[in-house]
Formats: C-alpha cells, sequence, structure tokens
C-alpha cells in the first residue's frame, strides 16, 4: 500500500486543484505513469506516480483544490489481486474507530505496511546513489546480492545493456491543445515573483560575460544539417545545450542546489530550460541527463519538452528535477543576458543573440558570427574563478561539436 | 643487504615496550614506574624485568594490590608536576580504580577550569586467549574509549610499541594505553633507531579495492592473515590498523571505506555497545551512500570468556570467521 499524495512541484507551490483522474479504481499502474491532471500556476500539470501498483481508491474529487502532501489516492502495490469482498469489512472494524482518535492518519497505508516492505526494491545505498546519477530505474535491475539486493555492479551492467539498446525515437509532434485558464497567468506571475524575490533576497549573484565565436559550430551544424531531412535537422540551441553539459562536467560545482547552507553537486545533469508562453510567464522544464544523450535524441527531447509546455502538458518530475538553468533570448534579439538565478540552483547561463562582429585574431581582422555568453552564479557556492573555468570550458566544447556523440 | 640489517635488530614486542620505558626514564628525569610486582618480580608480564637494578626502587616502584590506591597516587604525582608510568596487571583489574580513572583524572582538566591538567600514561595488559578465563581475559579498551577527557591507545606493531609511549608520557592529558597480553612475545625486526611515533592516525597495512578491515591490536595480525588468504580467492582486502581507539582517525577510516564500499570491523570486545558499534555508526552516519553492502562486525562472544581451550578459541574473532565472513559478503551468499 502506498499513498499517492499531491506533490510539490517546485519551491513556490503550495497547493494545486485536481483536474481529472486518468485512472479508475482497479486499474494497474506503473512507476511514470500519468495518473491524474492537476492545475498549477505552472499550467495544467500530467502527475507521474512513483510506484507500481492497482489503483485501490481515489480519495478526493476532481474539482477541489488541494494543499501539497494531502492524501489523494490509495495505490495498493502488494503484488497481488485485490480481495474486495473482504475489503469493505475490514474498513468498518479498524478503520472507524481510530478515525476518531487521529483523524488525519490514513489507516490503509499503515496497516498495509509488512506487505509494502516486502515488495520494496532492495537496493545498497550505494547502488541507489549510481542509479540515480545514471538515470535508471531501481525497479528493472537485477539485483544479485541476497535475497536480490541490488549492488553497485547490478546498476553498472544495467546501464551499460540499456545503452546498448537505446535507439533515437521517431520525433512525435504531440496535438496542442488549448486550455489556457483565465487565473493561470496571475497565479504564475505570483510564482515568479515569489522564486524571483527570495532569489535577489537570498543569493548572492555574481556576473561573467564572455564573447564566443560561432562561426565554426554554426558552420559544422549547416553542413550537417544539409545531410538531414527537414524533420531531423538540428537547432542551434542543441549544441549549446549539449555544450553547457560537457561543460558542466568539467565544472562540476555549477550544478547543484545550495541547501542547509552548503552546496549539494548533483551528478546528473538535468538542464532547466526557460521556455516563455504565449499567454505570458515562463516556465524552465528540466532536459534530463543532457550529458547522457546524444545531438538527436537531445533535439527530439527540447522539442517534445517545448511543445508540451507550451500547450501544458508537463510531467511533474520535468518540474522539479533542473540542476541548472539556461537562458536564451537572442531569438527576441537580445545580446546579453543576466540572468536571476532558479534557487535552490547556484547557476543560470544566458544565451544572447548570434550577430555578425568585427574580430580580432592573430593581428587579423575578421567578421564573425559572436554569441554573448553569461554565467549569473551563486557567490556561496562558487567563486568567480571557477565560473571563469566554466565559461573557458564552455567555449572549448563549443569548437569542438565534431567529436560529440 | 648487510647494510639493511644493520638498521634493524631482531626484538620482541615484551623488549620494544621496555626499551620505551627505559628511553622515558633517560629522557625525563620525572619519568618514573609504578605498579603491582613490576620491580622485583620484573613486572607479571616480564616487561620491566632489569629495569630496577637500573633505575633503583624510587623510579621503578612496588606497589601494594591496591589499584585505586596506586593510581590514584599517580594522579597526585602528575598533578604535582611528574610524568607518571602507572602499570596495571590487566584491564579487568583495572575495574578497580574506574573511579580514579573516569571520574578523576578524565575530569580533573575540565573541573579546574583548565588550572590542573594531568598528564599520567597507564599501560595494562588485555586480551583473550591464554586460559586465564572470564575475570582475566577480557577486552575493554572499548569502554574507556567512551570516556572524553582520556585518550586510548592500541599498539599492534613493535614500531608502536616502541613508540607511543614517549609521544603519551608528552601528551599533558591522562592517556591509556593497552597491550594485547598475546602480543608481548611476538619477535620481529625493528629499526635500531626506532622512536617516537604519532597516536592520532589510523594506518593502512595492506591496501586492497574489494573490502576495508579495520581493526586493532592482535586481531590486526587475524586480519593481515586473512587478507592473505582472501588474495588467494582474488579478494583484495584493505586492512586498517586503527592505533588509536579515542580519537578515532575518522578521516582515514571514511576514506579506506568509500574506495572499497565495503566494511567489516573485526574487535575481540563483545558487540553490544562496542568500539565497533561506534565505527560502523560513524560509517553509516557519514558516507551512507558509499555503502555497498552492510556494514559487518566479526566481535567476541557476549560470554564470559570460556576457560575451556576449544570454547574460548570459539568465543574470539579467528582467520577463518574473518576469511568466511568477507567471502560471503562478496560471493553474496548471504550476510551474517
Amino acid at each position: 500500500m502506498y499513498e499517492f499524495r499531491m506533490p510539490s512541484l517546485g519551491a513556490d507551490m503550495k497547493a494545486a486543484k485536481l483536474v481529472e483522474w486518468k485512472v479508475k479504481p482497479g486499474d494497474k499502474v506503473n512507476r511514470g505513469d500519468i495518473i491524474a491532471e492537476l492545475e498549477t500556476e505552472k499550467g495544467d500539470i500530467d502527475v507521474e506516480v512513483f510506484e507500481d501498483g492497482v489503483v485501490d481508491q481515489l480519495l478526493v474529487d476532481p474539482g477541489n483544490k488541494l494543499p501539497v502532501g494531502t492524501v489523494l489516492a490509495i495505490i495498493k502495490n502488494g503484488g497481488e489481486e485485490i480481495i474486495h469482498e473482504v475489503k469493505p469489512a475490514m474498513k468498518k472494524v479498524e478503520e472507524e474507530p481510530v478515525r476518531k482518535e487521529r483523524p488525519e492518519i490514513s489507516r490503509p497505508g499503515y496497516r498495509e505496511q509488512p506487505i509494502e516492505k516486502e515488495h520494496r526494491v532492495r537496493a545498497s545505498p550505494l547502488a541507489k546513489k549510481v542509479a540515480a546519477d545514471l538515470g535508471i530505474d531501481l525497479k528493472t535491475v537485477k539485483g544479485s546480492g541476497p535475497n536480490g539486493a541490488i549492488e553497485k555492479a547490478d546498476v553498472v551492467k544495467a546501464a551499460e545493456e540499456s545503452k546498448k539498446e537505446k535507439i533515437p525515437k521517431e520525433v512525435v509532434f504531440p496535438e496542442p491543445e488549448r486550455k489556457a485558464t483565465e487565473e493561470r497567468p496571475f497565479g504564475m506571475r505570483q510564482a515568479i515573483a515569489a522564486a524571483m524575490s527570495r532569489s535577489n533576497r537570498e543569493i548572492p549573484h555574481y556576473y561573467l560575460q564572455t564573447e564566443i565565436d560561432m562561426s565554426k559550430p554554426l558552420k559544422w551544424l549547416e553542413t550537417e544539417n544539409q545531410k538531414r531531412g527537414v524533420k531531423e535537422r538540428l537547432l542551434p540551441s542543441v549544441i549549446l545545450m549539449k555544450a553547457v553539459a560537457k561543460a558542466l562536467n568539467d565544472v562540476p560545482e555549477l550544478n547543484g542546489y545550495w541547501q542547509n547552507d552548503q552546496l549539494e553537486i548533483k551528478d546528473a545533469t538535468h538542464i532547466g530550460f526557460a521556455i516563455s508562453l504565449r499567454q505570458g510567464g515562463l516556465i524552465a522544464p528540466a532536459l534530463h541527463h543532457v550529458d547522457m544523450k546524444n545531438l538527436d535524441e537531445l533535439m527530439h527531447d527540447m522539442l517534445d519538452l517545448t511543445m508540451r509546455t507550451r500547450s501544458g502538458k508537463l510531467r511533474s518530475s520535468e518540474l522539479t528535477d533542473g540542476t541548472i538553468t539556461v537562458t536564451n533570448l537572442g531569438d527576441r534579439g537580445v545580446e546579453t543576458v543576466y540572468g536571476v538565478i532558479y534557487p535552490p540552483q547556484v547557476a543560470l547561463i544566458g544565451f544572447g543573440k548570434v550577430t555578425e562582429r568585427p574580430w580580432a585574431e592573430n593581428g587579423m581582422l575578421d567578421v564573425r558570427r559572436v554569441l554573448t555568453a553569461t554565467l549569473s552564479a551563486d557567490h556561496r557556492a562558487t567563486d568567480g574563478h571557477r565560473g571563469a573555468l566554466f565559461l573557458e570550458a564552455l567555449n572549448r566544447y563549443l569548437q569542438d561539436t565534431e567529436n560529440y556523440e | 643487504m648487510s647494510e639493511v640489517n644493520d638498521n634493524r635488530k631482531k626484538t620482541t614486542y615484551r623488549e620494544a615496550v621496555r626499551e620505551a620505558i627505559r628511553e622515558a626514564m633517560k629522557k625525563d628525569e620525572r619519568v618514573f614506574l609504578m605498579g603491582e610486582d613490576v620491580g622485583r618480580y620484573g613486572g607479571c608480564f616480564a616487561v620491566s624485568k632489569g629495569l630496577l637494578q637500573e633505575y633503583g626502587p624510587d623510579r621503578i616502584r612496588d606497589t601494594p594490590l591496591s589499584e585505586s590506591t596506586f593510581t590514584g597516587a599517580g594522579i597526585g604525582s602528575a598533578l604535582g608536576g611528574m610524568r607518571p608510568i602507572v602499570e596495571i596487571m590487566t584491564v579487568n583489574f583495572s575495574l578497580l580504580a574506574l573511579d580514579q580513572i573516569v571520574n578523576t583524572a578524565a575530569t580533573y582538566y575540565h573541573m579546574s577550569g583548565g588550572a590542573f591538567n594531568v598528564p599520567l600514561v597507564i599501560r595494562m595488559a588485555t586480551g583473550g586467549g591464554k586460559q586465564l578465563a572470564a575475570q582475566h581475559s577480557h577486552s575493554l579498551e572499548g569502554w574507556y574509549a567512551h570516556i572524553p577527557g582520556i585518550k586510548v591507545l592500541t599498539p599492534a606493531t613493535l614500531e608502536d610499541a616502541r613508540g607511543m609511549l614517549w609521544t603519551a608520557l608528552e601528551d599533558p592529558d591522562p592517556v591509556l594505553i593497552f597491550e594485547n597480553s598475546l602480543l608481548y612475545n611476538m619477535e620481529g625486526e625493528l629499526d635500531t633507531d626506532a622512536g617516537a611515533v604519532d597516536i592520532d592516525k589510523a594506518k593502512i597495512m595492506r591496501t586492497g579495492r574489494d573490502v576495508t578491515i579495520l581493526t586493532y591490536s592482535l586481531s590486526l595480525f587475524k586480519a593481515l592473515e586473512a587478507a592473505d588468504k582472501l588474495a588467494e580467492d582474488g579478494i583484495e582486502a584493505e586492512v586498517v590498523d586503527l592505533r588509536t581507539l579515542r580519537p578515532l582517525d575518522n578521516e582515514t577510516i571514511f576514506r579506506s571505506v568509500s574506495k572499497t564500499h565495503r566494511a567489516v570491523i573485526v574487535d575481540e570486545g563483545w558487540r553490544s555497545g562496542s568500539i565497533s558499534a561506534e565505527i560502523s555508526a560513524r560509517i553509516t552516519e557519514n558516507i551512507f551512500y558509499e555503502l555497498d553492502v552492510p556494514v559487518q562486525r566479526i566481535c567476541g562472544a557476549e560470554v564470559p570468556t570460556p576457560y575451556a581451550k576449544h570454547l574460548e578459541e570459539a568465543a574470539l574473532p579467528q582467520v577463518d570467521t574473518i576469511v568466511q565472513t568477507i567471502q560471503n559478503l562478496i560471493h553474496q551468499k548471504s550476510y551474517v
């Protein structure tokens, strides 16, 4: 048994409205399946379930606005058939008397705890850490330890196997659904206001800026795109994201959270990608594991993410997982971006417009396509020296696109 | 070849301790040794044999059979400016002096607001394995490691037997040195110019990638023997000599376990509330996400140490137990 609760989809979310259930009691669900749609300040969010199981009870009716943490549903993950005849009888005997004493505790979760324990994934702490880093779902890993416990070696093996199987997915454009609610822009404005005020209040920002000669990478991209069909073509943003991920690998201190007065470096690189919305406001959903994806996968995922953000169809994990944010205002004609960090992240990368500029090199003057890249970083977490190393690495990787996977 | 031999000499653990006492007596005239039978009898483990003839009864002092009295006298003389080495026959007898050690020696600096420190060294024998039964065979050093205000040293090697005493005497606060009585006869080679060593760092005695064995004193040699056997099976064990139980060298422990991701603690003391429990707790508190298997402990059986030889052997950690525990841990048969 497991209680599915109203998730927190960001530091500033306090409540959300349940729009509709995507499942009904008796449905089988797997971890990652979408089971409900919520209406938040950031749009309508498809919420994923965290465990495998069978939907037992839906406790809340659509249309209600509910605080974070409210139990919304009971998922049975005992792995056995639900016995419907026994259940109501037990409810009457056990549930009601206890409710009088402690109304806020939902009994089913307590009563069934031993069953949940038997079926939880047995994995070592190290295996869990490595699985999180590699983006491996432990449920898919076969353990070689005692009673099937998963150890590090099992996760590494699973990661290698899944890499082999991975084939670039076909690009699918989802049907855009227009479903803008009246109150969303206002609520979102408030959420952005809260996050940005907190950022400016708490984070001592420092800013670094550098000019990057994009002639070589853009030339490479153009040549590459000539070989591709229209649907497979790559946008410059893709190589920018990839280069950011590679540079973060060199300077990992910029990829993480400042929490409890210390820097928590994240091993996974989930880059929040600021997307502005037509009705106003912006969302920075996370592109997962940018460092581990090739350019085709990234292109597909970026398009998919952008479409779903604009149609209000994000998944909950995409709203909460970002480890750093990239904002690209080049399309809007801006040359330089000085960004505000999205807490608890510790850095934001800004890209401006690529413009032709005079460029002196080795005593010669030339016209080059130049991009201004900026880094806004949290001075509690890093110093300017590390920041400078990052921008230097970013430039180096951008000049090296032909060696990307 | 001969040059190397010139700088090394054959010795025993017992001689190394005696040499350490002799050096301290020579270097500092405030140093003196006192305890039961340390003078005319030469010490119940013959550590101080010959020292009475060398230094006379003022500096090698036989005491009455009263641990509380002579430990208290040691505290008093340390406060009075001397540098006493108090020898207590075995750790079991030190319980009679517990009040002096825990309530007085360990607290005086604190209780006097920093006015009086107690530069006292207490040596005592510890450990089982000699068929001396339940009142002479225990390993209670882990208990002492519970007490703030004292340091607890457990020299295992000849180098440490020879070198820890002087560093302990230089320490401004009480230091307890636990010598496993089975080690006194251990033979080996020592540098002719061997001298003082540090007392605050654990030492990696053998490097390995698969598992870290954390241990001290006599068990160190069982662990090293086990590591040899495990190597035949392709398992590379790293063996850490803790050397000092209070303060524990967290850094060395965490670094090694973070490398091997598996930790096994070997401790002759009883399992419940032991130093091995403390080490295990620190590992899970600090480097939980480095662990690939649960921390394992190989400890003394929780019984009064038996007199019968085969039972005593069964009650103490042995090489085979260490080998088997680690093989199970790595070949995934089962955890203990």
